[in-house]
């Protein structure tokens, strides 16, 4: 290793640039593959709800004389009754719809008590078998429990509610969920209303907030001329579902418009497209990165075999094996691939801690640099493979040509 | 003599073809991936009224929770109340000033074979076109006393006339919305703000409105907005009065303003204005009233995507590294001619002609790599549009200017002449005569 050592010093700089290279190439690595865990693991947060079968539909009236509860009271009847359907609910959003409702709920009553923001979902009682949500503890809402919103007065929130586990814990970390049954919590400040159900986990509409698991069914029904309904159907049946479900709710009335139909597959995707977008985004630099980096390795050795032809034939000449040739310069390559990975660890750590601070990304793993620092010594050396066999192949006689 | 230069140049090129397409593609790729990310970067960060964007002033009045801020550390609320917008703009302190909310609607056609649509509105009071100087095709926008008269009224987009009336002159014609008539008072031309800096609480890059009417009228209708409505104070009862009178904020309030004086004495106002709702018993926080210019709002409100900001970062990182890569193997090529270059100075060539010669050799290969990089660039372009989907906005987005064009065939003829500096260099050390014994 030595000798080796010492030739790679008397011709430092285009090892210097491919160990550079080999550095910036780590550090963006490292940093991209950071940003695609993190991606990863937000995109794989589940959302509580039955995704696979679940789709949402609005009706939008413009005829001033459509009266809208009883209009609403027909479609869910129609919609519920359609063969495949197994339930439906009217109600304000849906997870990762990215636009709903927040408010804030306090255990004790009270203009400065400390409130916790929790995601509003109206619904009736059908709300947790159409999202398909799991009850935990206590029981779902009796038809008594649902309310109409009323702008001439009557109530503003109903007598009950549901809270997901998160927010359940969040208000009352110290008890069981089945401690929660029965607890008052008080919203817009000073309105009580009673916890009769837990569930198990109901993601909030916004995906980038932090209490995202934290949401709250209510049981009222309210709106003037936007209905919006989420739509169960049993398993496979969804596609065929829709338009039947569309035609049959524009058919009935015709002082409003029925759009807006979306599967809750399409509402995921819409919700993450910026970060799917991202993590393939990603892939395609670091992979284009390590192939430019690769063809540079490839590049720089044949140039260092091609002038030292006589060295080698003379080494040759003096004895050396086709084997040992070849060694020497994936050897080399490995010295000047330490030296670059080495250097890209101290990098990637510090643009790491660097971004974390600007764009408050979570940290890289531990785990990630030392397999990246592999990747990188595993495709130096598939690089310079070819360049090296070439030099096995000088032949002993190259030495003695021309001298 | 640099015309020999550049002869000699691409007759090396030529020679070396290999080593030099590589050349060559690692600008090219280095410099498509940049100028992609600085691109979509430069469009989001670009000023979306560059002749106004000086005098249009968003206003931020702090009728925030006491006991926190509307953003953290001290920001006031984005958007302001119904009470202080309508204040605000019954005071007509400013030049001009413009009040406004989005809210759909959905239109009925006069054709009996056109089903009903829905459409994107805004609900806004006159100022709104002559402040932000939206083109007209025909007509224009209506007067204040439409806005006092609560006077139905619209202002339709070029795409909605041609659904409705076939792209002819529709002023004075009628277009119903939600079982009422509004007269026509104005067709507005394609306009397409980017980012939409009007209302960047609502998609920041999404389009503009398609239908314009006063906001009077959607007031009187109890129309609530489509956008994002904040409260800090429970609105306490359920009638639409009730919401108007709350603390939430859903209303975007601007000014116009054409000096610093102006500028002063508006703000003067807008404290006095806070001074008298604090004896009103509002405005419990400290008096925070904020005028910010176009840039300086699109600037707090950071309309500039983070992840755009992280990209950018590394197609620099990347740039660099197909730099690394051109050097290495400039280097690699100098070293090759060696014999030549020291055989030139054997017969009287000075080392600036050296430097010359090879630095001519990079110009070229940087601008070859420099217009390919513009065909990668427009390649990466399309490619992002795929990957985020075919939403209009991003037509925009990924559209290239002139400006960029230049950029990127600039940026690599400089990353190419950078990259030379250094195998230049090393060939001009190598002595006359040093290698002719090895010819």
């Amino acid at each position: 290793m030595g000798p080796i050592w010492r030739a790679l010093l008397r011709n430092k700089s285009s090892y210097v640039l491919i160990a550079l290279q080999i550095a910036l190439t780590m550090a963006l690595m490292v940093n991209a593959i950071a940003i695609i865990q993190e991606r990863s693991r937000l995109m794989g947060r589940p959302s509580g709800v039955d995704e696979e079968n679940i789709f949402q539909i609005y009706s939008s009236s413009f005829d001033p004389d459509l009266e809208y509860q009883s209009m609403v009271a027909a479609d869910l009847d129609l919609i519920r009754n359609h063969p495949g359907v197994v339930d439906a609910v009217l109600t304000n959003s849906m997870p990762l719809r990215q636009g709903g409702w927040s408010q804030g709920l306090a255990i004790a009553p009270g203009d400065n008590s400390d409130a916790v923001g929790v995601a509003i979902y109206f619904v009736d009682e059908h709300g947790v078998g159409t999202f398909g949500i799991d009850l935990i503890a206590g029981r779902n809402f009796l038809p008594t429990d649902v309310r109409w919103f009323d702008p001439d007065g009557g109530p503003r929130w109903p007598e009950t509610i549901i809270l997901s586990n998160a927010m359940a814990m969040a208000l009352f970390p110290e008890s069981t969920a089945a401690e929660v049954i029965g607890r008052v919590a008080y919203i817009e400040n000073n309105l009580p209303v009673t916890i009769i159900g837990i569930i198990d986990r109901m993601q909030a509409p916004w995906k980038e907030w932090s209490g995202v698991e934290r949401s709250m069914l209510v049981p009222m029904k309210r709106g003037d001329d936007f209905a919006r309904y989420v739509v169960r159907t049993e398993t496979g049946y969804r596609d065929e579902v829709i338009p039947q479900i569309e035609k049959a709710l524009a058919d009935r009335d015709t002082g409003r418009i029925i759009d807006g139909a979306q599967t809750m597959n399409d509402v995921r995707a819409a919700a993450y497209l910026e970060d799917s977008a991202m993590i393939k985004l990603l892939v395609f630099i670091v992979s284009l990165l390590t192939a430019i980096t690769s063809l540079g390795i490839v590049g720089l050795a044949s140039f260092s075999v091609a002038r030292r032809t006589k060295q080698i034939g003379t080494r040759r000449a003096l004895g050396a094996t086709r084997r040992s040739i070849l060694r020497y310069f994936m050897l080399e390559n490995f010295l000047i691939s330490t030296v670059g990975v080495l250097g890209g660890a101290v990098l990637a750590v510090a643009i790491n801690i660097w971004m974390v601070q600007i764009f408050a990304l979570t940290p890289i793993a531990w785990y990630v640099v030392p397999v990246a620092m592999l990747a990188l010594w595993i495709v130096g050396q598939l690089a310079v493979l070819g360049p090296a066999r070439r030099a096995s192949q000088v032949s002993p006689a190259t030495a003695t040509r021309s001298i | 003599m640099l015309r020999y230069y550049v002869k000699l140049g691409a007759l090396s090129i030529r020679r070396n073809s290999i080593l030099s397409a590589l050349m060559v593609a690692a600008i090219a790729t280095g410099i498509g991936a940049c100028m992609t990310i600085v691109n979509i970067n430069y469009v989001m960060g670009g000023d979306p009224i560059p002749h106004k964007s000086k005098v249009l002033y968003h206003v931020q009045l702090d009728s925030w929770d006491p006991l926190e801020a509307a953003r953290e550390p001290d920001f006031p609320p984005s958007q302001v109340t119904y009470r202080d917008g309508t204040a605000l703009l019954a005071a007509a302190e400013a030049r001009r000033q413009v009040l406004s909310y989005r809210s759909s609607r959905v239109v009925e056609p006069a054709e009996r074979d056109q089903l009903p649509f829905m459409v994107n509105g805004r609900s806004t009071s006159a100022d709104f076109f002559t402040m932000f100087d939206t083109p007209f095709l025909y007509g224009a926008g209506w007067g204040a006393s439409a806005d006092e008269g609560q006077e139905h009224v619209a202002v339709i987009t070029k795409e909605i006339n041609e659904r409705l009336f076939g792209g002819r002159n529709s002023v004075g014609r009628f277009i119903v919305m939600n079982g009422d008539s509004y007269r026509i008072s104005g067709v507005m031309n394609s306009w397409a703000p980017t980012p939409k800096f009007y209302d960047v609480n609502n998609q920041s890059f999404g389009d503009a409105e398609e239908v314009y009417f006063p906001l009077s009228v959607s007031i009187a209708k109890e129309i609530s907005s489509d956008g994002n409505t904040n409260c800090w104070k429970p609105v306490g009862e359920n009638s639409y009065q009730a919401f108007l009178n709350s603390e939430c904020v859903w209303l975007q309030f601007w000014v116009e303003l054409h000096s610093v004086e102006e500028k002063e004495a508006y703000m003067l106002f807008l404290d006095a204005y806070a001074e008298t709702q604090k004896a009103l018993g509002r405005f419990a926080r400290p008096i925070n009233n904020r005028l910010s210019n176009v840039m300086q709002w699109m600037a707090v409100e950071e309309v500039v995507d983070d992840d755009i900001q992280v990209l950018l970062g590394l197609a620099v990182l990347f740039l660099i590294v197909c730099l690394l890569n051109t050097i290495g193997l400039l280097l690699a090529k100098i070293m090759r001619r060696c014999g030549d270059i020291s055989l030139r100075r054997a017969l009287g060539a000075s080392r600036s002609a050296i430097f010359s010669q090879y630095i001519v050799e990079a110009g070229l290969i940087g601008l070859t790599g420099g217009l390919f990089g513009v065909a990668l660039t427009w390649a990466g372009l399309q490619g992002i549009r795929g990957l985020y989907g075919n939403s209009g906005f991003l037509e925009r987005l990924v559209s290239m200017d002139w400006v960029m064009v230049l950029a990127a065939v600039g940026l690599a003829v400089v990353a190419a002449l950078g990259a030379a500096l250094y195998p230049t260099w090393r060939a001009c050390k190598i002595q006359p005569a040093s290698q002719l014994n090895s010819l």
